[in-house]
């Protein structure tokens, strides 16, 4: 449990800048997660923080205290890799009790935090099995099991579901959620998924091209995002392009949509906050008029593609909540609408 | 089609192994010129157990390859570990450099190791016969530990050092335990490589001490006499029931 503070940290290789003067704070007890392509920096970032990459410049520190030149080792971290990386000749209660062995603690105390810990990740009575014997998800609680009985600092996760299917997915999500809060560990995480960034952390940090974009509560960063990449790397979205005009924007075909605030030129707007209806009654707020190419019906809600003048070749994304029980057909004439509070203005 | 497959392999397996055969049974007939009927006798046995050099060459054999195979596993695997877990200047060029030694007749570089030890001071003997063994042996160690090395997940030995271990805490008890079948298989190797080597032993060898293919060498030049049936035998007994223990133990190859 400790506060975790990078400031200005840079890492090139090469040419390839991964780490551009990133400065993140992470809070004590805070669920963390690290969003960006691959590529973007973020496990270069996250690899950093447990000791296996030197940063160029930068300092990281946990609870005030710098650990740039402490090694792995005795950084105190815990890190679940995406592969897990249980030792596969050992057991599942050697593997957990690896961390508190190294050290050389009391047999009798080794015992019984491992029962300790596979009660905490619901696993009491597998202790005996190789890892090999074991489910994707089973592996994935003895992963943490053993990053946790050390009772480190700072949890670190590599992508930590990425291995598994959907389902047991998003079951270990939850889990992953209650044994962080039940142990009060700061855990940062990185993920290319950016549902299981929402789902997981108190906050989240964009990363792209190394440069931090964005930081906030997950709610923050989706409905208030920042940039262009923001926009579209959480969730889908509109982007209008156009020239600033009193209250909002010029669109190409000269039609103006109000903004919130002030806007230099882009705003974006989510898919589910435009309605769209066949009639020909003009709602308020910001309107298009369009023709629907294409909808999918995926039960609980339906995906509109719309071309309307004011964006040209680019389709308007509208989600709509399937609330009549009918689809308006490709070729319908429509008019899409959403409030001006809802279109954010963003910087390129 | 299966069982023109099933003659074949049985006719490989003959031609393979007739001749071993052969020469195991002779070792137990009486007479020394291989004559029909076959007569059981321990003789060539007895012969052996009073025929000091050839005992005293299987011993120095023995004692070579077990040393040369300690040396070589020891060295080779600490050279794969380097060379699969850290980046270095000429990293390449040493690993192409490992291949050649495989490839180039034994009788050159036996010559040249011949020629080198004496320009060096080092000269003749059983130390120089384990030097060139070693030397021999490395790449071999190398390849076959180096190749299991590949298949483990550098992920091991960093969740290691996440979990508190040092690097030769991890190196000890992760990387070492997982590389086992891997080092027992390049030890092994290493010490057939030695055992079977004749001609850098040959040419190595100070006059009265050899190791055992030199001396069977040296003994079918004056005279062919069953007792090198009876040494072979033993040695085949030997070393094949030393490969099915291995074999039980651990499995070669890709499983992990």
């Amino acid at each position: 449990m400790s506060r975790v503070d990078v400031i200005g940290a840079s890492k090139a290789y090469g040419a390839l800048k991964a780490l551009d003067n990133v400065s993140i704070n992470f809070a004590d007890g805070e669920f963390f997660g690290l969003l960006g392509p691959s590529g973007s920096g973020k496990t270069t970032l996250l690899r950093a923080l447990a000791g296996f990459v030197d940063l160029d410049s930068g300092s990281i520190s946990f609870d005030g205290e710098r650990v740039e030149s402490v090694p792995v080792h005795r950084r105190g971290i815990g890190m679940m890799f995406q592969s897990y990386a249980l030792f596969p000749h050992l057991t599942v209660d050697e593997n957990i009790a690896f961390g508190l062995d190294v050290r050389g603690a009391p047999k009798a105390e080794i015992e019984q935090r491992v029962q300790e810990m596979l009660a905490l990740v619901r696993l009491p009575g597998l202790g005996g099995r190789k890892p090999k014997q074991l489910s994707g998800g089973q592996q994935q609680r003895v992963a943490l099991a053993r990053a946790l009985i050390t009772r480190p600092k700072v949890l670190l996760l590599d992508e930590p579901l990425g291995a598994l299917d959907r389902r047991l997915r998003q079951e270990m999500q939850v889990e992953l959620r209650e044994i962080q809060r039940e142990t009060g560990i700061t855990a940062i995480f990185v993920t290319h998924d950016q549902e299981e960034a929402l789902t997981l952390s108190d906050r989240i940090a964009i990363i792209n091209d190394g440069r931090l974009m964005q930081t906030g509560k997950p709610q923050e960063v989706y409905e208030k995002p920042l940039t262009v990449f923001a926009a579209q790397f959480l969730g889908d979205s509109n982007i209008f392009r156009g020239s600033a005009v009193e209250g909002g924007l010029r669109l190409g075909d000269g039609t103006v949509i109000g903004t919130a605030g002030r806007c230099s030129g882009i705003a974006v707007v989510r898919p589910e906050k435009i309605s769209v209806r066949a009639d020909p009654e003009t709602p308020r707020g910001n309107v298009l008029r369009g023709e629907v190419l294409q909808a999918v019906y995926t039960g609980a809600s339906v995906t509109y593609r719309i071309r309307t003048a004011a964006l040209g070749d680019v389709p308007l994304l509208a989600f709509a909540q399937n609330q009549s029980g009918e689809l308006l057909a490709p070729g319908s004439k429509v008019v899409a609408a959403w409030d001006a509070g809802h279109t954010v203005p963003v910087e390129p | 089609m299966n069982r023109l497959a099933k003659i074949y392999l049985g006719a490989v397996l003959l031609f393979l192994y007739l001749p071993i055969l052969v020469m195991m049974a002779m070792a137990f007939n009486r007479s020394a010129l291989y004559e029909m009927p076959f007569t059981f006798d321990l003789v060539w046995f007895k012969a052996l157990m009073e025929n000091e050099r050839l005992l005293q060459a299987s011993w120095n054999s023995v004692w070579i390859a077990s040393i040369n195979a300690v040396i070589a596993t020891t060295l080779g695997t600490l050279a794969a570990y380097a060379f699969a877990r850290y980046e270095f200047r000429l990293k390449r060029v040493l690993q192409l450099l490992l291949f050649p030694p495989i490839t180039i007749p034994w009788l050159i570089i036996g010559t040249s190791m011949l020629i080198f030890f004496y320009w060096t001071g080092i000269g003749r003997g059983l130390h120089a016969i384990l030097l060139g063994h070693v030397a021999l042996s490395l790449p071999y160690v190398i390849v076959v530990v180096g190749a299991r090395l590949r298949d483990m997940s550098v992920q091991l030995e960093e969740a290691a050092a996440t979990l508190g271990a040092t690097p030769q805490q991890a190196f000890r008890r992760v990387t070492l335990p997982i590389l086992a079948p891997g080092v027992i298989a390049a030890a092994l190797f290493a010490f057939a490589v030695s055992f079977d080597q004749f001609v850098i032993s040959y040419f190595l060898a100070a006059p009265g001490t050899s190791t055992l293919p030199v001396e069977i060498f040296t003994a079918i030049r004056k005279g062919f006499t069953p007792e090198i049936n009876a040494i072979s035998t033993i040695i085949i007994l030997v070393s094949m029931s030393l490969m099915l223990l291995v074999a039980r133990n651990y499995k070669f190859g890709g499983e992990r």
